[in-house]
């Protein structure tokens, strides 16, 4: 991947002594536009990532939100690897949510991956925004914080930290500076016996101009990079101190509870308040366009009384739309258009009509939720002209925007307050602004700060969800049995380019989207389109395996003969699994290989159908390639935590829509893989020396069609429909036995 | 008026009787450790201690839990280790959530915590059967593989 070698290392003076230095993604003229409208008491804001003060503690300022990946500890790693930092005297902190900590290297990061950043397609589509202006946005997402603003901003920074720390301990001493050298936040001059430590040595370089292209370490030179150190964010999360967006208090604060119309996009039409204005704590109830809040003291007292309001709301089109009509849309609009292209190789069409044998695979998913643990919430205070903010997000400088737009504020006027994230997945990114806008408009009312707070209902049936999507596929065999051409047709929009391609060398591929849009709100859910596509494609390759009559994984190999981290990555996790080799009775493994965000993943996941019909997975043997591993106990829970996360989806997760809303509830029925469920888990990370590879979400697509191949193994039974839970697998024959 | 005693203070509060212990802690006390995740006794977010038994405190509603002994995460390792001067600040349960890195967000660790402590106490060496059986609180970011390892290395301490 190229980047723009164009930035911008700046430096500057802290009031008191010690040193700034910073990466800055955006032009210049931003800078000096902050400094006269930011600065204070001689005060100079630059884009600074890393501060060192005198008594030689170093900060290093992340410019993403920490929702459980990690990240205020591996992005502080790669700074003060560069600094030759001692890791003890790191502290890691949130950028504050100004322009100054745009995080504008992941946008470049993506603008070169991928042409536009997947998430934001939609609203670029709809609307005026200009790539230029995202640069504003301080998004975490894209599996892309390491990749982008550790390998470019972070490391950068610290390496010209470490060769300005040389410089001015070289300009004391009168000694060159190649006779110095950098060690535990120290100096050292060896033929003088002399050190100073970097506190010593910060105010001095504050003088300095940053190099414009600092010497970054090689991988054999790195201390901390590659080690698994504890993440900093931990200890704060087991005693209950750690505050996320729904711990913002003050004794004045008033708290929110919402009911929003249940069909998308209904507008209120009439509310009977009935008794809930004389109840205990009630201080107001308001009206907004599609919704009714009330407000009180206390966030139970609101919530008790929000259910004696009586709503009204308007009637629409999608009043009878249920789930069973929306896939019933899409087998519709795929048999009556041939779309658009996504990618055509060769001439499928003529494979087919000369083909001795096709198979066919109509596949299709759900909706899903995100459900991250801490439901949305948000806490706005309007007052003297200035708004602060306190919520959740993977964007706070998106947040700022949109609260001063709704607000009707300057952005300049709205102070985002980092907090902990419980949870994200998507939820939390730009443009899924519902409770933002709901929140800051209730709180306009007040002088006080007002919490609103979604219950799980609200958090289930309001969500922006990963789209429901059918997909059907042709698979051509010439007489000798070979797979000549790959056909699919699925329904879009397509929210991340490439994903429904595949790496197999099928001479023949004609791969086509159809538009089948419906009134469900959609965003970007964890990895994206990756987790149906590659439900759908490696589902279908072992479709096509089988009937070949190969063994699925010996197949895969021999269609992988060019992409050799394919079947690296395949090769190691069958050896970890023991793939091929005997398993108890009742058990079977099935495979699924694929590459996201810079990382190709293989899951072998070994299975056994219940006397109920439902499945137990019980191992899941995952051999990624990141590239590089910045942090192997991060990157390792990270794994983890994506396989379980698109195990909880593939056995369980389904959003039905009924009568145009949302029927699911809460967790009872949109359950999670619990303790009893949980596999054992076994993670290979193999180092390539490619670029960088996220870690975020590419071991969440894979999980669902490993678990699916193992059970057709199992059962004979090829289950194309997600979820699990709605196949009974219990009556079914082994396929070795047929 | 409701009296209750969290972390080894009284307080005498004027709250409808009905009102759920998560919000009393929450809204009405400001301890914020114990988590809303589901207000149905569903994920485990808000557990707590009512005499040392693990409870669900978004369905328990304060008038049951007068004059009960109840602990938050705020106040596990006083109520495991005593509060001499000396006394470790964490609990074993605590320590060992960092020694295996088991939190991701976090946000439902508090909850996690107290349910793991209370299964402990009452049966030191689960089995993994007795884990399965005893914890069903959500994770949603995928820690519960850590949470057996560390249940498993408490185990056999």
């Amino acid at each position: 991947m190229k980047l723009s070698r164009r930035r911008f290392l700046l430096s500057a003076a802290i009031v008191g002594g010690g040193v700034l230095i910073g990466y800055a993604a955006t032009r210049p003229s931003r800078h000096r536009l902050a400094n006269e409208t930011v600065a204070e008491n001689g005060q100079r804001f630059v884009s600074s990532w890393i501060r060192i003060d005198t008594d030689n503690r170093v900060t290093v300022y992340v410019p993403h939100s920490e929702m459980g990946q990690g990240v205020h500890t591996s992005l502080a790693m790669m700074a003060a690897d560069e600094m030759d930092a001692d890791w003890e005297l790191i502290n890691a902190e949130q950028a504050p949510a100004t322009d100054l900590f745009a995080n504008g290297d992941l946008i470049t990061g993506f603008a070169a991956e991928f042409g536009v950043p997947a998430f934001l397609d939609s609203i670029l589509a709809a609307s005026s925004v200009k790539v230029a202006q995202l640069v504003n946005l301080q998004t975490t997402g894209g599996s892309s914080s390491v990749r982008f603003t550790g390998e470019h901003a972070m490391r950068n920074a610290g390496a010209a930290a470490r060769e300005m720390l040389i410089a001015c301990a070289a300009e004391r001493w009168g000694v060159p500076a190649e006779q110095c050298y950098t060690q535990l936040s120290h100096v050292h001059h060896n033929a003088s016996g002399r050190s100073l430590s970097f506190g010593e040595l910060a105010t001095a370089a504050a003088e300095l101009e940053p190099p414009e292209n600092p010497r970054l370490k090689q991988p054999s030179e790195f201390n901390i990079m590659g080690k698994a150190l504890s993440r900093r964010d931990i200890p704060a999360k087991v005693v209950g101190s750690a505050k996320f967006g729904i711990d913002a208090y003050s004794n004045d604060m008033l708290f929110a509870a919402i009911r929003i119309s249940p069909v998308f996009g209904a507008r209120l039409v009439s509310v009977d308040p009935g008794e809930a204005l004389s109840r205990r704590g009630v201080k107001r109830i308001i009206e907004l366009e599609d919704s009714v809040a009330v407000v009180a003291d206390n966030y139970w007292r609101a919530k008790e009384a929000l259910k004696l309001v009586k709503t009204e709301f308007e009637q629409t089109e999608n009043d009878r739309v249920s789930s069973a009509d929306i896939y019933s849309q899409f087998e519709r609009d795929l048999a009556a258009s041939s779309g658009k292209e996504d990618r055509e190789v060769g001439d499928a069409e003529t494979a087919m009509a000369e083909a001795r044998d096709i198979i066919e695979g109509n596949y299709r998913v759900p909706y899903l939720a995100h459900a991250p643990m801490e439901p949305m919430n948000c806490t706005v205070h309007f007052h003297d002209g200035k708004a602060d903010v306190w919520t959740s997000t993977q964007d706070n400088l998106g947040i700022r925007g949109r609260v001063a737009s709704i607000g009707g504020l300057g952005e300049n006027d709205v102070t985002l307050h980092p907090v902990y994230l419980g949870g994200g997945f998507g939820r939390r990114l730009p443009f899924n602004w519902n409770m933002i806008d709901h929140a800051t408009l209730i709180a306009k009312e007040f002088s006080v700060p007002v919490k609103t707070v979604f219950s799980r209902e609200d958090d289930m049936q309001q969500d922006y969800y990963r789209p429901a999507v059918a997909s059907n596929f042709r698979a051509a065999f010439d007489a000798q049995g070979n797979v000549t051409a790959w056909e699919n047709r699925y329904t879009g929009p397509i929210q991340t380019p490439g994903a429904a391609h595949i790496p197999y060398a099928i001479n023949n591929q004609s791969i086509r989207v159809v538009d089948s849009d419906t009134h469900v709100p959609i965003a970007a859910w964890r990895s994206v389109d990756h987790s149906q596509q590659t439900f759908f494609t490696e589902s279908f390759v072992d479709e096509i395996a089988h009937r070949s009559g190969k063994n699925p994984f010996q197949f895969r190999l021999e269609l992988l003969a060019n992409h050799p981290r394919h079947r690296r990555v395949l090769e190691v996790a069958a050896e970890g699994a023991g793939y091929g080799q005997n398993l108890p009775d009742g058990h079977a493994m099935g495979i699924a290989v694929q590459e996201s965000f810079g990382s190709v993943v293989a899951e072998i996941a070994e299975v056994s159908v219940l006397p109920d019909g439902q499945l137990q997975v019980h191992k899941v043997t995952c051999a990624i390639d990141c590239g590089r591993v910045i942090n192997p106990d991060t990157a390792e829970q990270q794994v983890e935590s994506g396989i379980i996360y698109g195990l909880s989806a593939a056995l369980y997760g389904e959003i039905t829509i009924q009568n145009g809303a949302v029927a699911n509830q809460n967790f009872p029925d949109y359950d999670s893989v619990r303790l009893a469920q949980t596999p054992e888990i076994q993670v290979h990370l193999v180092e390539s020396g490619e670029a960088i590879g996220g870690l975020g979400e590419p071991s969440t697509p894979p999980i669902a069609a490993a678990v699916a191949n193992a059970a057709y193994i199992l059962t004979g039974q090829r289950v194309r429909e997600l979820p699990f839970k709605n196949h009974d697998l219990s009556r079914t024959i082994p396929i070795a036995q047929r | 008026m409701a009296n209750i005693k969290v972390n080894g203070v009284e307080y005498q509060l004027d709250v409808e009787p009905d009102m759920p212990l998560l919000w009393v802690l929450r809204d009405e006390l400001g301890l914020t450790g114990t988590k809303f995740g589901c207000g149905i006794a569903a994920c485990g977010a808000c557990t707590v201690h009512v005499n040392g038994n693990a409870r669900r405190s978004c369905v328990t509603p304060i008038s049951s839990v007068e004059s009960a002994d109840i602990t938050t995460i705020e106040g596990l390792a006083e109520a495991v280790n005593g509060n001499a001067p000396n006394a470790p600040t964490l609990s074993r349960v605590q320590q060992a959530w960092i020694d295996h890195q088991v939190p991701q967000c976090g946000y439902c660790q508090s909850g996690m915590i107290m349910a793991v402590t209370d299964l402990l106490n009452n049966n030191p060496s689960p089995s993994d059967s007795d884990i399965d059986s005893s914890l069903s609180n959500i994770c949603r970011c995928g820690s519960t593989p850590r949470v057996r390892k560390a249940i498993r290395a408490l185990a056999t301490a």
